[in-house]
């Protein structure tokens, strides 16, 4: 089985076509939804966030059967992303993409589900300490993108779930989960 | 024209198109769109009406397209032609005075002919120019036929089984002292002086145009023996070995294709010249086009049939104006335009499944899962132009059978396999079924 690190990669990988934007819709439309579950789940396992269109991605090409996806089809896949909400365009030229593996809205569940099974409600929690304190390891919030996590901590403040504070210095922001309110 | 009427004339074969059928060595003079048949004499001959007409070496063929039926006069049977009249009355000076206005009905001009039926009877007919076309310029032709009395001269048609008589003739002519054919050695005497004959034909002919112009008719009678020849060998030896039987093969072939005796040309049609020509066409492209598998790009049909016209060449307008026409008949072939604009021919019972079907199964070989098809292997495999090959698998392609690969060699064409993972489980294929079959063929050369 070919891998990328540790990730497994699915048979057809090394299928020729599969790097080719298929001209003929209905193909299309399987290509595209046999790309856009690769990237989230590669994205997923791999904790990226961010996907930029002028950089190489690994998962953009096979060495192997010297194939790798043109500048259009990139678009064309994360393009089909942004559409169902698992991804946005940072910019206007398209040339970054934030990959929501899990929406805004599933981190915010998961951040919740977090605290309530570590029994941190009513704690305060530095967004640093998130994103690499002891807590977090092991889990999808470990490493988790600042401007994600923050969306969805103020998605949390905005159902009153939890409280953000502002710090005297722009990168000292705590959150204080509290599920109970 | 009621047929049961006209059965005092012995009626005449017509091809699928609505040519004339002609015999061994016939050729066609002259077409008139639009002519009668009335017998002046004798009321229990029931007249022909609205014929085209075909002046050949041998016969006159009164063809009534919308039946598609037709009556034939032999030349020989014509005793004397009188020139063309515009009236009823035989008066010279009135056809004179008449000529003016002969866009009436009645003054279309008339031929009369003065012909003997069998068993000895004579009658007097005339052949009436009613639509357009010189009735001069034809009755110049009629003469020029009849003096050349073509149907006297007995064509060379090498009988089934035996070439070898026809064969002997001119050896025989050309010998003072005539050698009796005698057992193995005397048909070897007799296959060299065959052979020495037949090449000096060839070299008599390419000496210069007029004399290849002139040999021209041997040339096509020396074809046809050569074909008979390797079609008696080719049965009479079926344990010669693969390779030589190929090259026969390839010879038949070779010699098959060497041409129309009769092409329609500007000269003889005039104003029918595309029409006829696109009657012609039909009729000839049927075999090849059976032969390529039911459809050919235009580019070859043109060389191969102006390469059987020989000399009367037409222009690429010509041929695709002759295709054009054919949606107005009744046909078995039709022209077709792919999207990407390469135009064919195609027989109107070819079906797309049948080629999908052979391209599915090329695509699913375990060479082709690995590495795609190209349109070059496609037209190797199919035995068709690659230009004709990718319009197959662009077709293929557009009905998700294929899919294409733009990679280091080009555009390259695989089976379409996107269909068939399952998105929910990408790791497990089936045990079964096209992915499982190419991933088993793909992991194996790993």
């Amino acid at each position: 089985m070919q891998r990328l690190g540790d990730f497994r990669l699915p048979p057809f990988f090394n299928y020729p076509p599969y790097f080719t934007l298929q001209p003929v819709r209905e193909t299309r439309e399987k290509q595209v939804q046999l790309w856009k579950d690769l990237i989230l789940d590669y994205c997923r396992s791999q904790k990226i966030y961010i996907i930029s269109l002028e950089e190489d991605f690994p998962l953009f090409s096979n060495p192997k059967i010297e194939r790798s996806l043109s500048h259009e089809a990139k678009e064309v896949f994360l393009a089909a992303l942004v559409n169902e909400g698992r991804a946005e365009w940072m910019d206007k030229g398209h040339k970054k993409c934030l990959i929501l593996w899990l929406r805004i809205q599933d981190w915010a569940n998961y951040i919740l589900n977090f605290v309530k099974d570590n029994g941190l409600e009513d704690n305060v929690m530095t967004v640093e300490e998130i994103r690499s304190g002891i807590e977090t390891r092991g889990t999808e919030l470990a490493g988790i993108d600042r401007g994600v996590l923050m969306r969805a901590l103020k998605l949390l403040e905005q159902k009153g779930k939890a409280a953000i504070f502002k710090g005297s210095s722009a990168d000292d922001e705590d959150a204080k989960e509290n599920p109970a309110l | 024209m009621s047929a049961a009427a006209a059965d005092w004339l012995s009626s005449a074969d017509v091809t699928a198109a609505g040519r004339p059928v002609l015999s061994a060595g016939e050729v066609e003079r002259h077409l008139v769109a639009r002519a009668d048949l009335e017998p002046e004499e004798s009321p229990r001959l029931a007249p022909l009406r609205g014929c085209l007409l075909v002046l050949t070496s041998h016969r006159l063929i009164f063809l009534h397209e919308n039946s598609r039926s037709a009556r034939a006069l032999p030349l020989a049977a014509i005793v004397h032609p009188y020139p063309p009249h515009r009236k009823h009355s035989n008066n010279p000076l009135r056809s004179i005075f008449s000529s003016s206005s002969s866009s009436s009905l009645s003054h279309h001009p008339r031929i009369r002919l003065q012909i003997s039926l069998p068993p000895s009877r004579s009658e007097v007919v005339a052949i009436v120019v009613s639509g357009k076309g010189d009735a001069d310029v034809f009755y110049g032709r009629l003469l020029e036929a009849i003096r050349a009395r073509a149907w006297e001269v007995t064509p060379v048609v090498a009988p089934a089984g035996g070439a070898s008589v026809a064969q002997a003739a001119p050896a025989e002519e050309d010998l003072a002292i005539k050698m009796p054919v005698v057992g193995v050695s005397g048909i070897l005497r007799m296959e060299q002086e065959a052979w020495e004959s037949a090449g000096q034909n060839l070299q008599d002919a390419f000496q210069d145009l007029n004399a290849l112009m002139s040999k021209a008719k041997e040339m096509m009678e020396l074809a046809e023996k050569m074909r008979q020849k390797l079609l008696t060998n080719s049965s009479a030896q079926s344990n010669s070995n693969d390779e030589e039987m190929g090259s026969k093969q390839d010879m038949q072939d070779w010699l098959l294709s060497v041409g129309i005796v009769s092409p329609v040309t500007k000269e003889t049609a005039g104003a029918l010249y595309h029409q006829q020509l696109s009657r012609q066409l039909a009729d000839y492209i049927r075999i090849p086009l059976e032969k390529a598998g039911g459809m050919m790009a235009l580019v070859d049909v043109y060389c191969l049939y102006n390469r059987a016209r020989g000399t009367e060449l037409i222009s690429p307008e010509d041929l695709l104006q002759a295709c054009s026409l054919w949606e107005k008949f009744d046909v078995p072939v039709m022209l077709r335009k792919f999207d990407s604009g390469v135009k064919v021919i195609q027989t109107k019972t070819h079906s797309d499944d049948e080629v999908f079907a052979r391209i599915s199964s090329l695509a699913q070989k375990a060479d082709a899962l690995q590495k795609g098809i190209s349109p070059s292997d496609a037209a190797f495999t199919l035995g068709i132009a690659p230009a004709l090959a990718k319009e197959h698998l662009l077709n293929a392609e557009s009905i998700g059978i294929l899919c294409r690969d733009v990679g280091p060699d080009g555009l390259r064409f695989y089976i379409n396999l996107l269909n068939e993972i399952d998105p929910q489980n990408i790791y497990l294929p089936k045990t079964h079924g096209l992915y499982h079959t190419w991933i088993s063929v793909t992991t194996a050369s790993q």
